[in-house]
């Protein structure tokens, strides 16, 4: 089996990540429950009107894509995998609305063409002219992590070399409104400092996209090495430490050889305990960070973890803001992400420096 | 030639039968699942033709026995009927005796209940417990939960039309590479508002029975369905004592990179997946006894999938047949459903015809199998495509 390589990383968040030569240097701080990506200069990468025919999520995922593609030096990929929770909300929406609204008529395709989950992957193949394989995974907050897994399966067994992954979320304004009502977004605006002991329901909403090209040849800009993945669609929140233990156990570590541990706490007091057991129990020594306090939350933002680990193994350094406690290794060999979303969907990717 | 992935159940539930021995039955006797529609209110009723599955909601949840409080879109409710009968199928009782996974396609996801309270979701309590099921991995996660899959690999394809071929692919490689011991793979979608007025605005909507690969054509009928598949590793097969259905052989993902919606005239993706299909099976075109097309009948699909079929096979052409006249299109389910034929044709030595057909298209002198016809059969191509250009081809074989 070949190793796999993290080669180029892109992010745009509601952090200024869209420029890989810095690396959380400046924050801009929210006081918000739903919150939108710092854009990068869209016209530099697509022409202003065929950006303007894309909703936000397609050109969040386009751009990312050529950053990514960018920094690995290379022009074409064997495969294309995205992974999107809610898909296209913004053409779903319009064209729901737009049904409902008129009756079923005077009702145009665009929005419908748009509103397909696979829009993003298909447009990047288009741009790129990329006739290799194209595929989309819709799994909540596991739909980068499957996206990943399959991208490690092909390079595993040398059935591709380079291939981009990514995740893309964006905020339908509808959708938006729904979760307010069902208690899923924050009940009120909470800075970035207040987040994690907000000590109430909900997350921050966000949009956002993560894009990386991975491949079975380590490139001159790696970040790290992807080791293992693995996604569980039900864990208890007894269940969860042993869970991790056992999927270090088969790749030969324990927690304490652990340097850094990226943790999904959103802040939602319903839901942070799975992280938090883990802060006091296997982890305790161990140096945690999170991210969501900056990002928000959204179905593939844990593809941001991945690119907060990926940046720290690289440049072997961890920004002050996203610490939770103060271990400071000296060198960090070892990263793992765990994430999961209200109680469900969990996931692991672990990574080593390269 | 590669080895295959063993296929030890299935389960099916379509307009034209609601198990797996229904579907063959009407397969067999030409009867054809295409009416009016019923259980969605839709101003189009009279101007499309669609593949309804005759139950309403409220029978499907008697069905399944769920909870009045139950927040199962119709997608979930066919998926769990079609994965229950796989699971049956292959007579697994114990769960979690092996590593067991699910991979599922769906397009329409939880759409049906969204647009149904959009707006009501606003301001009425009792729908709003469907908010959480409309995103399209919650069909998936509800049917692991009814399978008793837990702490497991349960994920979801979105790639339109070809989503459920490719949730065989990826479920062929996590068992070839040891990732999962067993995994059901195979994709839902129901009749949505959404799609049929998506597709009435693409002008690609048939007024009358779709007739595929007919000169004629009008258009494609919208239909719903869910399939199944139970795939498991050569150790669980030797260690069960297992019956073998038939294998996953081959299988390829392409893209078109043409068009959003519409394919290439020369159908390259389409070309390049079958390419890739058969070369993972490891066998020559010459090797592939019947193709069970997509053949949606609109005019774009027929005309550019012909011609990809007549670049992989030209003058060695086995037969070949589209099963849309019988269920319609169903979307993201279609590559489920078409493994599930696929299987029977191999089971039975028999090719289904292609209902219809009367008129040869004038671009090419192919003309699909439109009786019923008994063959020896060792190996099948299924293909599948979909939006965003997205090609998929799957091969099924009696042998490993």
């Amino acid at each position: 089996m070949k190793k796999v390589y993290i080669n180029s990383i892109a992010s745009i968040s509601p952090q200024k990540t869209f420029d890989n030569t810095i690396f959380l240097d400046e924050i801009i701080d929210y006081n918000d429950t739903v919150i939108f990506v710092q854009d990068p200069d869209y016209k530099q990468y697509i022409p202003p009107a065929a950006a303007r025919r894309m909703a936000k999520g397609i050109k969040m995922g386009v751009v990312a894509s050529k950053i990514a593609m960018d920094e690995a030096g290379i022009e074409t990929v064997d495969a294309i995998i995205t992974g999107t929770g809610m898909g296209c909300m913004i053409d779903s929406e319009k064209f729901v609305s737009a049904i409902i609204d008129n009756n079923e008529q005077y009702l145009t395709p665009t929005s419908f063409i748009q509103s397909t989950h696979n829009t993003v992957a298909g447009q990047i193949a288009l741009g790129m002219e990329c006739k290799a394989y194209n595929f989309t995974y819709v799994h909540s907050a596991i739909s980068f992590e499957a996206a990943l897994l399959d991208a490690k399966m092909q390079l595993e067994n040398a059935e591709a070399t380079h291939i981009l992954v990514g995740g893309v979320e964006e905020l339908g304004e509808h959708t938006t409104k729904v979760h307010r009502v069902i208690n899923h977004i924050k009940p009120e605006a909470v800075t970035i400092s207040e987040v994690l002991n907000s000590k109430t329901k909900g997350a921050v909403f966000s949009e956002g996209t993560n894009f990386f090209v991975i491949s079975n040849q380590r490139r001159e800009s790696c970040y790290a090495e992807l080791v293992a993945i693995e996604t569980f669609n039900t864990l208890q929140k007894d269940r969860v430490s042993e869970a991790i233990e056992a999927f270090l156990k088969e790749n030969n570590l324990k927690a304490d050889d652990i340097d850094v541990v990226v943790f999904g706490n959103n802040g939602d007091v319903d839901f942070d305990g799975f992280y938090n057991q883990l802060s006091k129990g296997i982890f305790s020594k161990t140096q945690q960070v999170f991210y969501k306090h900056l990002v928000g939350e959204n179905n593939t933002v844990s593809a941001f973890g991945v690119w907060l680990a990926s940046k720290i193994l690289k440049t072997q350094s961890i920004a002050e803001i996203v610490k939770i406690n103060k271990i400071n290794p000296s060198k960090i060999k070892t990263v793992l992400c765990y994430n999961q979303y209200r109680g469900q969907n969990h996931s692991l990717v672990l990574l080593k420096k390269c | 030639m590669n080895k295959g992935v063993a296929i030890t159940g299935m389960g099916i539930i379509s307009a034209i039968g609601n198990n797996v021995a229904e579907n063959y039955d009407a397969l067999i006797n030409e009867k054809k699942g295409i009416t009016r529609v019923d259980h969605i209110e839709t101003i189009q009723r009279e101007e499309i033709m669609v593949g309804e599955i005759k139950f309403t909601n409220d029978e499907l949840i008697a069905q399944l026995n769920l909870s009045p409080e139950n927040n199962y879109s119709r997608t979930a409710m066919l998926g769990v009927i079609a994965a229950k009968e796989a699971i049956a199928d292959a007579g697994i009782n114990d769960i979690k005796k092996f590593k067991t996974g699910i991979v599922s396609g769906t397009s329409v996801g939880g759409m049906d209940m969204t647009e149904k309270y959009y707006y009501q979701y606003l301001t009425e309590k009792e729908p709003q417990k469907y908010i959480e099921s409309h995103h399209a991995g919650d069909s998936t996660q509800k049917i692991a939960e009814q399978l008793g899959i837990e702490e497991s690999l349960v994920t979801t394809i979105s790639t339109a039309c070809s989503s459920a071929a490719n949730a065989i692919m990826l479920g062929a490689r996590l068992i070839k590479s040891g990732k999962l011991d067993r995994v059901v793979v195979g994709g839902a979608d129901c009749l949505s508002k959404f799609t049929i007025n998506g597709f009435k605005t693409l002008m690609i909507l048939s007024d009358t029975y779709n007739t595929p690969f007919d000169e004629n054509r009008k258009g494609l009928n919208l239909g719903e369905a869910a399939a199944f598949l139970v795939l498991e590793s050569d150790e669980v097969i030797k260690a069960e004592n297992k019956k073998v259905l038939a294998y996953v052989k081959g299988y390829g993902n392409a893209n078109d990179a043409f068009h959003q919606t519409a394919s290439s005239d020369n159908g390259d993706g389409a070309t390049l997946a079958m390419e890739k299909a058969l070369k993972v099976a490891g066998i020559k075109p010459s090797e592939i006894d019947y193709i069970n097309a997509h053949g949606t009948a609109t005019g774009n699909n027929d005309l550019s999938e012909g011609r990809a079929i007549l670049r992989i096979f030209g003058n060695e052409m086995p037969e070949f047949s589209s099963t849309k006249a019988f269920t319609g299109h169903t979307l993201a389910a279609a590559g489920a459903i078409e493994a599930v034929y696929s299987v029977l044709a191999l089971q039975n030595n028999v090719i289904f015809p292609n209902l219809n057909f009367k008129t040869p298209m004038k671009e090419f002198s192919m003309i699909p199998q439109t009786e019923l016809k008994k063959k020896e059969l060792n190996t099948v191509l299924s293909n599948s495509f979909g939006f965003g250009g997205n090609c998929s081809a799957v091969i099924f074989s009696k042998e490993a």
